[in-house]
């Protein structure tokens, strides 16, 4: 028995250096990439359900630059597919040609989001979709005035009857029609899901060893869960601005300066980094969750110095490099006139 | 008569049993556990009065709140291992979010 049990630990130990893979069992006994596997399907919901020449409408839309009050703006001038649908700026600029206060955030993956805006103050997509086309900032365009105009272009009217029969051309259709286009836009598969479906070689042993840290002693894994690395909450991690954040839209202490976790797929192509862009690159990124931040009241409870050395560190930033996906490339839609 | 005795013991203490279940059933508390970033339940119908005792059974620390009569009812920064109440005293609906987490709801119906 006493022989059994150890020939299995001594068997267990080749397979594992062998593998590579056995500090990936966590203490439950499952291998921590089960959590990141990607899902099959994209989720529409039952209000607003998937139809291609809605999806199609929805990305006419989002490219078109009537949609801003100067007609010099579109939702891809700040989520730029070029740039993994952020645009490569600390905070975007909007109208007139004014500073924004924060960081444009991806739109990749939102088909899996519960609130939207850094803050969280949009509780749908849809709804989300009509706020940067009228924020006096950003597109600074009237509604009203935005119905007239489409009402105008002969092309919008009959796409709109097409898919919105009855309706035709109402905000709520617009946000329909961006929404779904917008779920549509889903980071392709990356190094990092070819090695959580079994190909060892699919990445370096810097990125796996980088993994491993990332579920345990680096502790991103309390925030940066699941397949697209988010739980979408809102935490303060500490860079010491004085936006208050999430707390503007809900006062509740603990929201403080809080801001909604990011997903890191495609994170190489989106710096800089953070809901203020303070943050140029990933090796920044990691110094400061290891010891940069500001401790405050409002700060996270999962912020604790984390004690890293400069291998882990290293190895930290080599793992997230294998989350970015070689999307295809996005062409213009032809716009109606 | 034997027979009769044991009838009639056996209907008080069904009897008795209904009515302390239902005096209880209606001011029990009800525990909510909060482990993986889910609450245990994600509806809940109560009767006024009952109160609901949120467990943070989880790694990471939640916030949960809700609005009664207009006003935010907040349980504040709840640790693992913590635990805190709400009574819902009127009839309504409630929905029920970790301020932390949104993806953490619920909705609590009062009679």
């Amino acid at each position: 028995m006493s022989e059994k049990k150890s020939f299995g630990i001594k068997a267990a130990m080749v397979i594992a250096l062998t593998t590579g893979a056995s500090t990936l069992i966590t203490a439950d006994g499952h291998d921590m990439r089960d959590a990141y596997k990607r899902p099959a399907e994209i989720p529409f919901p039952d209000e607003n359900p998937y139809v291609e020449d809605k999806a199609d409408l929805g990305k006419q839309l989002f490219f078109d630059p009537r949609l801003s009050r100067e007609n010099n703006l579109t939702c891809g001038s700040c989520h730029n597919p070029s740039f993994a649908w952020e645009d490569a700026q600390a905070t975007s600029v909007g109208t007139p040609m004014s500073r924004l206060g924060r960081h444009t955030p991806t739109v990749l993956n939102l088909a899996w989001g519960e609130i939207y805006f850094w803050d969280g103050r949009a509780e749908t997509l849809e709804e989300q979709a009509l706020g940067p086309i009228q924020a006096g900032g950003e597109m600074a365009q009237d509604m009203d005035q935005l119905i007239d105009e489409l009402k105008a272009v002969p092309g919008y009217v009959e796409r709109f009857e097409d898919v919105f029969p009855g309706e035709g051309v109402t905000p709520e259709n617009i946000g329909k029609a961006i929404a779904t286009y917008e779920r549509t836009i889903v980071s392709a598969q990356a190094p990092f899901d070819e090695w959580v479906n079994g190909d060892e070689d699919a990445i370096s042993d810097a990125a796996k060893r980088g993994f491993e840290l990332f579920n345990t002693k680096a502790k991103c894994v309390a925030c940066h869960e699941g397949w697209n690395f988010t739980d979408w909450g809102f935490h303060d991690i500490g860079l010491g601005d004085n936006d208050e954040g999430r707390f503007e839209v809900l006062e509740i202490d603990a929201l403080k300066h809080s801001f909604k976790t990011p997903g890191l797929r495609n994170i190489v192509e989106r710096a800089p980094y953070m809901h203020d862009g303070s943050l140029k690159t990933l090796e920044e990124v990691v110094d400061h969750y290891n010891d940069g931040f500001t401790d405050r009241p409002s700060l996270s409870t999962e912020m604790v110095k984390l004690g890293l050395n400069a291998d882990e560190k290293s190895d930290l930033v080599a793992f997230m490099k294998t989350l970015s996906s070689d999307d295809p490339a996005v062409s213009l839609p032809k716009l109606p006139n | 008569m034997n027979t009769k005795h044991t009838i009639c013991a056996g209907l008080l203490a069904l009897t008795s049993s209904i009515a302390v279940s239902g005096a209880t059933f209606a001011a029990d508390p009800v525990r909510v556990t909060q482990q993986g970033k889910q609450f245990s339940e994600k509806n809940l119908n109560l009767v006024a009065g009952q109160e609901i005792i949120f467990i943070n059974d989880d790694k990471v620390a939640h916030n949960v709140y809700t609005i009664v009569k207009g006003k935010k009812r907040d349980l504040g920064l709840q640790k693992s291992g913590e635990e805190d109440s709400i009574t819902f005293d009127a009839a309504g609906t409630y929905r029920v979010r970790c301020a932390i987490h949104p993806k953490m709801k619920m909705v609590v119906k009062v009679k």
